[in-house]
């Protein structure tokens, strides 16, 4: 009895010291935080993406906590759902989410365009990219080697024939991918049923139409049919300004009088979407 | 003096914690794979090394020795080990938060480091007086330092590498590692005979 008590005395003793140390100087040395400061990271997805514009979430937060003056509705990955909370949270008033998807600007997977070079070195397409501009005879193509597939957080990017294809069901909208890829090829579009150009090939006509069936020719046949005048065509490719191509009466009349058809229509109900 | 160098250098190379002693391999396979965060918890570990050592070099020699409770070394170390690290990262956090910052989640992560309770365990075993226990401790962090930027360097190497898919991640790490350990065995031996 006695040696169990000369051994757990002190310990319990220093252990004692200890603590009453540490919760002095806890007291004593306390760093004042906005308490709202972690209730707000809290409602915060933590994907640290940067959609919001803010080095990530914490600094989404702290934003939110200095200046009553930040939006609550920047985070995408969050959506409606986060909007509210931070709303809640800060006591301001609910702004609606402008949800978004991903979406890749090219076409050509195995069926349209053919590889110029067997390509056998680092597996990125940053590295192939600096390469002749990557392993595809369209330089301004998807190289395909799934950059953007290894930074989604929500594995919503898989690469297929050769291309990336985002499934608007997992994607968040976070925009990480639109980042990653060398050759700019993915945007983010409000996730609602409408036309997505499948091209970014700023080649002419023809050059495009030699490497490529899917790619767009910049024939100009979708200006012409576009009722809201939202379709330009510059630097050889169609170009949709999304501001104008809402209330559409005639749907989709540029995907149907494309002639190569890299004008799709692309039924973006995304994740949010198809959650809530 | 002489006794000094000895010490500080044997502990940074020939009985290097992590690729001699194979303490603290978890922060090395962990932290290893970009140079800032390496060198982030290198420091990190350093500097919790000292003042793990300067802490409980005094209580083994003034309060456990004296009273017959050697045996309770263990606990006693991983208690105030601990407590010195709380108290260290409240004391940054009010004081100098750029430091706090940088250092971030790695502090409390040293608490249970098993590099630091090896090398307090190890000085008092080895019967350092408190100046040669506070250099062995430094060399082992440097020690550890070495470690860890060479592997963050070799880690930078194997990332563009195309491993066999079986070999990627973790297995090729550790095969990387053990390469990088057989390097050391080189250093047995050299530095006794530097001053003979």
């Amino acid at each position: 009895m006695e040696a169990i008590l000369t051994a757990v005395i002190p310990v319990v003793i220093i252990g004692v010291i200890c603590a009453a140390v540490l919760v002095i100087a806890s007291k004593v040395m306390a760093v004042k935080e906005d308490e709202r400061f972690p209730k707000v990271r809290e409602c915060l997805p933590g994907a640290n993406c940067g959609a919001c514009g803010y080095a990530g979430c914490d600094g989404y937060a702290k934003a939110l906590c200095e200046n009553s003056d930040t939006p609550t509705n920047l985070c995408i990955p969050g959506a409606d759902g986060v909007a509210k909370q931070l709303s809640e949270v800060l006591g301001v008033e609910f702004a609606d989410v402008v949800e978004q998807v991903a979406v890749v600007h090219c076409s050509g997977d195995c069926e349209h365009t053919q590889d110029k070079v067997d390509y056998q070195g680092i597996a990125t397409c940053k590295a192939a990219k600096l390469l002749y501009g990557g392993k595809g005879s369209c330089s301004y193509g998807c190289l395909g080697l799934g950059d953007c597939a290894a930074v989604c957080p929500k594995e919503a990017i898989c690469i297929e024939d050769g291309i990336a294809h985002v499934n608007p069901k997992d994607c968040i909208g976070c925009g990480m991918c639109a980042k990653e890829c060398p050759n700019h090829l993915i945007s983010l579009v409000a996730d609602v049923k409408r036309v997505v150009v499948a091209c970014s090939s700023k080649d002419k006509g023809a050059v495009t139409r030699k490497v490529c069936s899917g790619g767009c020719i910049g024939c100009k046949k979708c200006e012409k049919v576009c009722p809201n005048g939202a379709i330009k065509v510059t630097d050889n490719v169609a170009v949709i300004d999304y501001e104008k191509c809402h209330d559409c009466p005639d749907f989709a009349a540029c995907a149907r009088s494309c002639t190569t058809g890299c004008i799709v229509i692309g039924d973006l109900s995304g994740y949010h979407r198809v959650k809530h | 003096m002489t006794k000094l160098i000895i010490i500080l250098l044997s502990a940074v190379f020939i009985n290097n914690y992590v690729l001699s002693r194979f303490l603290g391999i978890c922060p090395f396979l962990g932290v290893s794979k970009k140079l800032d965060s390496a060198t982030g918890m290198s420091l990190a570990v350093i500097f919790v090394m000292l003042m793990a050592t300067a802490a409980t070099w005094p209580i083994q020699t003034y309060l456990l020795d004296p009273n017959g409770l050697g045996y309770l070394q263990t606990i006693v170390f991983i208690l105030v080990i601990a407590a010195l690290v709380q108290l260290v990262e409240i004391v940054l956090k009010r004081y100098i938060p750029s430091l706090h910052k940088s250092l971030g989640v790695y502090l409390p992560l040293i608490t249970t480091n098993c590099a630091v309770l090896g090398v307090t365990i190890l000085n008092i075993d080895e019967g350092y007086t408190f100046i040669e226990a506070m250099v062995n401790s430094l060399g082992s962090g440097l020690g550890f330092f070495l470690a860890m930027v060479m592997f963050s360097g070799v880690r930078s190497k194997l990332e563009g590498t195309d491993v066999p898919k079986n070999f990627k991640g973790l297995p090729i790490t550790l095969v990387a590692a053990a390469i990088t350990s057989l390097s050391f065995l080189g250093f047995g031996g050299v530095i006794e005979n530097l001053f003979a």
